[in-house]
C-alpha cells in the first residue's frame, strides 16, 4: 500500500516541475531576486563593510554600483556585472560569489531576466542578509536520511516556490498524517530546525549542484546507540585469556552427543574434537601434492564438536521444505510455536530437478547445495536446536580429518587400504553411499575422505599458506568473492590422491553450469553432485556479529 | 488507502492495470507469409524477442545471447510486468548492451507476443506450455526462426497446430529448436548412437522416470497479500500455472516429457498406444490445482516393445530422473553415467565425460543453423514427444487404453475461448477453493470431467 502512496508523490512532483517551467517567464523580485541577493550576495555586499564598495541591500546601493562603476544596466543583462560575474567559470578570478557554492543556473537566470525586464526594485524594500543554505552541507545529508526509492526528490522541488515543491509540502504535513515525509520508520516528521533549512533552501533557489546525487546508505541491520567502539589491544588480549580459561574449564566436559531437530525425530551425532595444534598442508614429497598445499605451517585450533557424518538428506530435507518440517512435527504432536525463531530463516526454493539424482535419500548425504545454502542450513539448525552450528573453517576441517596423523591420509601414507575408509571412484560404482558405512578416523569421524566433498567456510586463496608467520591461531579467510570458496575431502568421483587430508578444492561457477534458469539459483549447484557438508559446533559461542559473518556468503546471487 | 482524484499509476508489482484487458481469441495458422531465407551473412545481427520472461525464458535468452556472433534482445513479452522487469534487469547484468529492449518494445498481456514477434528475427517461446501452439504458429506465420521450450503442446489440438506450423516452417526455411536439451548433450548423443548401432542388440523394453519431490507452488494467499487485493481466477491460475492442465499439461507432460522423449529418440518414433494408472495421494492442497501427483504408464511401440514410465511429485519416496533400455544383448543406462553393460552386468562402454552445457549447446546449434542456413527443425519430434506425454495423461485420467491416433485427433481443447484477466479459465474452484480432479473410469479424456 505504501508504494501506491509514494507514486502519488511522484505525480505531484512531476506536475510541479511542469508548472515551474511555464512560470519562469515573469520574474518576481520578492520571491526570486530578493532571496538570491540576501543569501548569496549580502554577506559581502551588505550594509556593513561592503567589499568593493558595493552595497546591494537597497535600491540606491545597487544603482550606485561598485568602485569600478555600475553593476546593473537595466534591460541589458550581458552588460551587467551583477549577472555576468555569476556565470563565469568557478576558477575565474572575477567569479561571484568568489567561493562555492556558486549560483545555480536557475538563480543566475533569475538575475538575468530581472535585469532584462528593467531591474525593477519595489519601493522601500531593504534587504537583510540571511544565512545561505548549502546543499552539500545542509540538505544532502538531510534528504539522504529519508530517501524514498519511488520518490524523485530532485524533480519534486521547484526553486523559489514552496507551494509547488511537493517534497516540502509532504514534509510540512502534521506528524500524524499518513503521507508525512519522512515516513515513521525513517524517523518521522522533521524537527522544526530541519524543516526551516529545507524551506530556506527552496526559497533561496534550491541549488542542487550538477552531478551531485543522493547517496543512499543501507540502514544497518541492527541500530545501536552509536557505533560500538573498536576494542583496544589490551581488551582483545584480556578476552583471549578469559576464553582460554573458559576452554580449559569446559573442554574436559565435552562429550559426544546426539542432537535432534526438535519435534521431528530426525537426529545427528556430534563428536568432540580436542583443542591442539597441527601441521597444516602437505610436503612436496607427498604423492599427489599440489603447490597450493604448501608451505606447511603450524596451526592452533580451539575445541569444537564435529558431526560424525556428512549432513544427510533426512536432516536437509526438513530445511529445504518448510511444510515438510511442519507436517512431520504436526504428526508427532509438536506445536509450531517451537519454531518461532527458526521461521525467520530463509529456506531454499523448490528445485525443478530431483536433487539426489536417484542416488538415494534415506541415510545418504545431501548434495549439490551452494555454500550459501549450507550456511543457511547451519543458521536454521542453530535456530531450531539452540546449539550454535556453522561450517568448519578449512583449518578446522583438515585438523579434524587428520585426527593427529601427519600422513597423506588419516589412516596412513599408503592408499592401498583406502577401500576400508573411503568411497572413491574405484569402489563407489558412480554414486554416493550411505554415510558412516566406512571405518572412521582416529577421532571417530566417518567419510572425511571420500563419499562427498564437504564445504568449508573459507574463501579459497591458493597462496595463503605462504603468508602465515609463526603459529596461526584459528585461521578463517572470510571472503567477499563468491568464487572460489573451499571444499575439502574427495568424493565418490575422485581418485585416491584427491582424497588426501591436505587436498584443497576451489569452487567454481561451473558448478552451476547446467542451471538453465536466469538468474541461476542461489541455493543449488546442480552440477556439483559430489558436494555436501558437515556441521561444526565450537565450544565458545561468539558474538552475534561473528555468527552472522560465519553464516553469510557474500556474492550470491552471482 | 485514501482515494485521490488523480488516480496514480499503481506501481504494485501485481498491478492489473498493466494488463491488456481485452480478450484475445486464439490465433489460427494463417496464410503463408513472404518466403524468408536464412541470413545472407553469418555476421549479421540476429534480433531476438523473448516471449515468456520467467526463470527458464530468461535463461534461454541468456543462452541465445551467449552464442557466437552478433545477437541482440530487442523485444520482450509477458503477461506480467514484474516478471518482465526482473528478467530484463538480470539479462542486462549478464549481457549489457546486447539487451536493447526499449520501453516501447516491452509488451504486456495475452496479446503481447504478436507485437514482440514482429520486431525479431528469432523468437524464444517460453510461456507456460498451453500457449505454445498459438505462439509458435504466429511466429512461423510471421516468418521467424524459433526456439521453443518443451512441451510444445498440452493437448491433441495443440499438437496438430504445432505439426501444421512445423510443415510451414520447413517450406519457409525457418529454423526451429525445441528445449529437449538432452538431444544436445554429448553423453546422450554418444550412448544413443551406440545403442542405435546395435551395441546391446534390439531394444525390447525401456524404463523412464521422473520421480522427485515436485516443483514450486505459488500460493494464492501470498500473492493476494502482496498485491493487497483479490486476484481474479485467471490471474491466479496464470501465476500458479503448473497446477492447471490447460497451462501445464500436468507434470507428466511438463517435466516427464524429457524422459519419454529420450526413449522415443532411441526407438526412432513415438508409441502407438498406452494405458496407465495415476492419482493424487499426497499433494492435495488448494494450491495444488487439478493435476495428479503420480502417473505410471505403459507405452507400446509399433514394433511390440514397451516403455514403462513413472513420474511422481511426492517427497520422501524413491527418487530417480533417468532412462534405461533393455536390449537383446545387454542393458543401457541412457542417462548419466551413460553406460552399456552386457546381460551379465559387465561394462561394455561408458561415457568418458566432456561436452558443453546442453542448454548452451542447443542454442549454439540453432544459431549455427540460422547463420549458415543448415536444415534444422526439431518441432516435429518435439510435437510427437509432447503427444506421447499427453496421451499418457489421457490414459491415467481416464483409465482407458489410448491410441496415439485418438489422442492426436481428439477434439479436446483445453484452451479457454476468451483470454483476459476477467475471463473464466476452463476449470474453476468450488466454494472451498478446491478444483475437480480427473477420476479414472469416469473421465473420458484429458481435462474433461464428469
Amino acid at each position: 500500500m505504501m508504494r501506491v502512496k509514494l507514486s502519488r508523490f511522484l505525480l505531484v512532483g512531476i506536475i510541479a516541475t511542469l508548472l515551474s517551467g511555464s512560470a519562469s517567464a515573469q520574474v518576481s523580485f520578492e520571491r526570486q531576486v530578493k532571496p538570491v541577493l540576501e543569501s548569496a550576495c549580502l554577506s559581502c555586499h551588505g550594509e556593513k563593510k561592503p567589499k568593493g564598495e558595493l552595497q546591494l541591500h537597497t535600491h540606491e546601493g545597487l544603482l550606485e554600483g561598485s568602485e569600478y562603476g555600475e553593476v546593473v544596466v537595466p534591460g541589458k543583462p550581458e552588460d551587467s556585472t551583477l549577472y555576468t560575474t555569476t556565470i563565469l567559470s568557478p576558477d575565474a578570478d572575477e567569479v561571484m560569489p568568489p567561493k562555492a557554492p556558486f549560483l545555480s543556473k536557475v538563480q543566475a537566470d533569475v538575475l538575468k531576466e530581472w535585469i532584462a525586464a528593467g531591474a525593477k526594485w519595489p519601493k522601500g524594500i531593504v534587504l537583510k542578509q540571511v544565512r545561505r543554505v548549502e546543499f552539500i552541507k545542509d540538505i544532502k545529508p538531510l534528504l539522504e536520511g529519508f530517501y524514498e526509492e519511488d520518490f524523485d526528490f530532485k524533480s519534486s522541488v521547484v526553486p523559489f516556490d514552496l507551494d509547488k515543491s511537493a517534497l516540502y509540502q509532504y514534509a510540512s504535513l502534521p506528524s500524524d498524517s499518513p503521507d508525512t515525509l519522512p515516513r515513521p520508520e525513517k524517523g518521522g516528521k522533521l524537527e522544526e530546525k530541519e524543516l526551516n533549512l529545507l524551506r530556506d533552501w527552496i526559497i533561496q533557489g534550491a541549488v542542487w549542484p550538477d552531478g551531485v546525487e543522493l547517496e543512499v546508505k543501507e540502514m544497518p541491520a541492527a541500530v545501536v546507540d552509536g557505533a560500538l567502539p573498536v576494542a583496544p589491544k589490551e581488551v582483545v588480549d584480556i578476552r583471549v585469556k578469559a576464553v582460554d580459561r573458559l576452554i580449559k574449564q569446559f573442554e574436559p566436559m565435552m562429550k559426544p552427543y546426539v542432537d535432534e531437530i526438535p519435534g521431528t525425530g530426525v537426529k545427528f551425532e556430534m563428536i568432540p574434537i580436542p583443542s591442539g595444534d597441527f601441521v597444516m598442508g602437505s610436503p612436496k614429497t607427498e604423492k599427489g601434492h599440489s603447490s597450493n598445499e604448501g608451505p606447511q605451517h603450524k596451526v592452533k585450533i580451539d575445541p569444537f564438536w564435529m558431526a560424525k557424518t556428512e549432513t544427510t538428506w533426512n536432516c536437509y530435507t526438513l530445511f529445504m521444505y518448510q511444510e515438510e518440517e511442519k507436517m512431520v512435527m504436526k504428526l508427532r504432536g509438536y506445536k509450531p510455536e517451537l519454531n518461532a525463531v527458526s521461521d525467520a530463516v530463509a529456506r531454499p526454493t523448490t528445485p525443478y530437478v530431483e536433487m539426489s539424482f536417484g542416488m538415494g535419500t534415506d541415510g545418504f548425504p545431501a548434495i549439490s547445495m551452494t555454500q550459501h545454502a549450507a550456511n543457511t542450513y547451519c543458521k536454521w539448525l542453530t535456530a531450531v536446536t539452540g546449539h550454535y552450528y556453522r561450517l568448519p573453517t578449512e583449518a578446522e576441517w583438515e585438523y579434524a580429518c587428520r585426527a593427529g596423523s601427519d600422513t597423506a591420509y588419516s589412516f596412513g601414507a599408503d592408499a592401498s587400504v583406502i577401500d576400508e575408509y573411503a568411497w572413491h571412484d574405484g569402489n563407489s560404482n558412480f554414486k554416493y553411499h550411505k554415510v558412516g558405512t566406512k571405518k572412521p578416523n582416529a577421532w571417530g569421524l566417518h567419510d572425511m575422505h571420500g563419499n562427498v566433498s564437504e564445504w568449508t567456510a573459507d574463501q579459497y586463496l591458493a597462496d595463503i599458506y605462504g603468508t602465515f608467520k609463526g603459529i596461526v591461531s584459528n585461521p578463517f579467510q572470510y571472503g567477499k568473492d563468491l568464487y572460489p570458496r573451499v571444499a575439502r575431502g574427495g568424493s565418490w568421483m575422485d581418485k585416491p590422491e584427491k582424497q588426501r587430508s591436505a587436498h584443497r578444492i576451489a569452487s567454481s561457477s561451473d558448478w552451476k553450469f547446467q542451471d538453465p534458469q536466469l538468474p541461476k539459483s542461489i541455493w543449488y549447484h546442480t552440477d556439483a553432485q559430489f558436494l555436501g557438508f558437515r556441521v561444526l559446533r565450537p565450544l565458545i559461542i561468539p558474538s552475534s556479529e561473528e555468527m552472522h559473518k560465519y553464516w553469510t556468503t557474500e556474492g550470491e546471487p552471482d | 488507502m485514501k482515494k485521490t482524484k488523480n488516480a496514480p499509476r499503481n506501481n504494485s508489482p501485481l498491478d492489473r492495470r498493466d494488463f491488456i484487458k481485452t480478450g484475445a481469441a486464439a490465433a489460427a495458422v494463417g496464410s503463408l507469409a513472404i518466403e524468408r531465407g536464412a541470413f545472407a551473412q553469418s555476421s549479421e545481427t540476429v534480433k531476438v524477442a523473448l516471449i515468456g520472461c520467467g526463470g527458464r525464458g530468461s535463461g534461454a535468452a541468456n543462452q541465445a545471447l551467449s552464442t557466437n556472433g552478433d545477437v541482440k534482445l530487442v523485444a520482450m513479452a509477458d503477461a506480467f510486468k514484474d516478471r518482465m522487469d526482473s528478467s530484463q534487469k538480470g539479462l542486462q547484468r549478464a549481457h549489457g548492451l546486447k539487451v536493447d529492449v526499449k520501453d516501447e518494445n516491452k509488451f504486456i498481456g495475452f496479446d503481447a507476443y504478436k507485437k514482440a514477434i514482429e520486431l525479431a528475427d528469432m523468437v524464444i517461446l517460453a510461456t507456460p506450455p498451453g500457449f505454445r501452439p498459438v505462439h509458435f504458429a504466429e511466429a512461423i506465420k510471421q516468418g521467424k526462426h524459433v526456439f521453443m521450450e518443451k512441451p510444445v503442446a498440452v493437448d491433441g489440438k495443440g499438437v496438430r497446430q504445432v505439426l501444421a506450423a512445423a510443415q510451414e516452417a520447413k517450406k519457409k526455411n525457418l529454423k526451429v529448436g525445441v528445449g529437449l536439451q538432452r538431444h544436445h548433450q554429448l553423453g546422450y548423443q554418444e550412448v544413443i548412437k551406440r545403442i542405435q548401432d546395435g551395441a546391446i542388440g534390439d531394444i525390447v523394453s525401456a524404463r523412464a522416470y521422473w520421480n522427485g519431490g515436485g516443483v514450486w507452488v505459488r500460493e494464492r494467499e501470498k500473492f493476494e497479500k502482496a498485491a493487497g487485493r483479490k486476484l481474479t481466477e485467471m490471474e491466479y491460475q496464470m501465476r500458479n500455472w503448473y497446477y492447471f492442465v490447460w497451462l501445464c499439461g500436468d507434470h507428466i507432460t511438463e517435466q516427464h516429457i524429457h524422459n519419454l522423449d529420450v526413449i522415443n529418440w532411441i526407438k526412432g518414433g513415438a508409441p502407438t498406444s498406452c494405458q496407465g494408472l495415476g492419482g493424487r495421494e499426497v499433494r492435495r492442497g488448494i494450491d495444488h490445482g487439478e493435476i495428479y501427483d503420480h502417473h505410471a504408464v505403459e507405452y507400446k511401440y509399433d514394433d511390440g516393445s514397451y516403455m514403462f514410465s513413472q513420474c511422481r511429485h511426492i517427497r520422501g519416496c524413491w527418487n530417480s530422473v533417468s532412462e534405461h533400455v533393455q536390449g537383446t544383448k545387454g542393458r543401457g543406462t541412457v542417462s548419466g553415467p551413460h553406460m552399456l553393460t552386457d546381460n551379465e552386468g559387465e561394462t561394455i562402454w561408458r561415457f568418458g565425460g566432456g561436452g558443453k552445457n546442453p542448454y548452451q549447446q542447443e542454442h549454439d546449434d540453432l544459431f549455427d543453423a540460422i547463420r549458415n542456413n543448415k536444415p534444422y527443425n526439431e518441432a516435429e519430434y518435439g510435437a510427437h514427444s509432447s503427444l506421447t506425454s499427453v496421451m499418457g495423461r489421457m490414459a491415467t485420467y481416464s483409465g482407458r487404453m489410448i491410441t496415439a491416433e485418438e489422442a492426436l485427433n481428439s477434439d479436446e481443447n483445453t484452451m479457454p475461448e476468451i483470454l483476459g484477466w476477467e475471463a473464466a479459465p476452463p476449470t474453476l474452484p468450488d466454494e472451498n477453493g478446491s478444483y475437480s480432479i480427473a477420476i479414472p473410469g469416469k473421465t473420458r479424456f484429458g481435462v474433461e470431467k464428469v
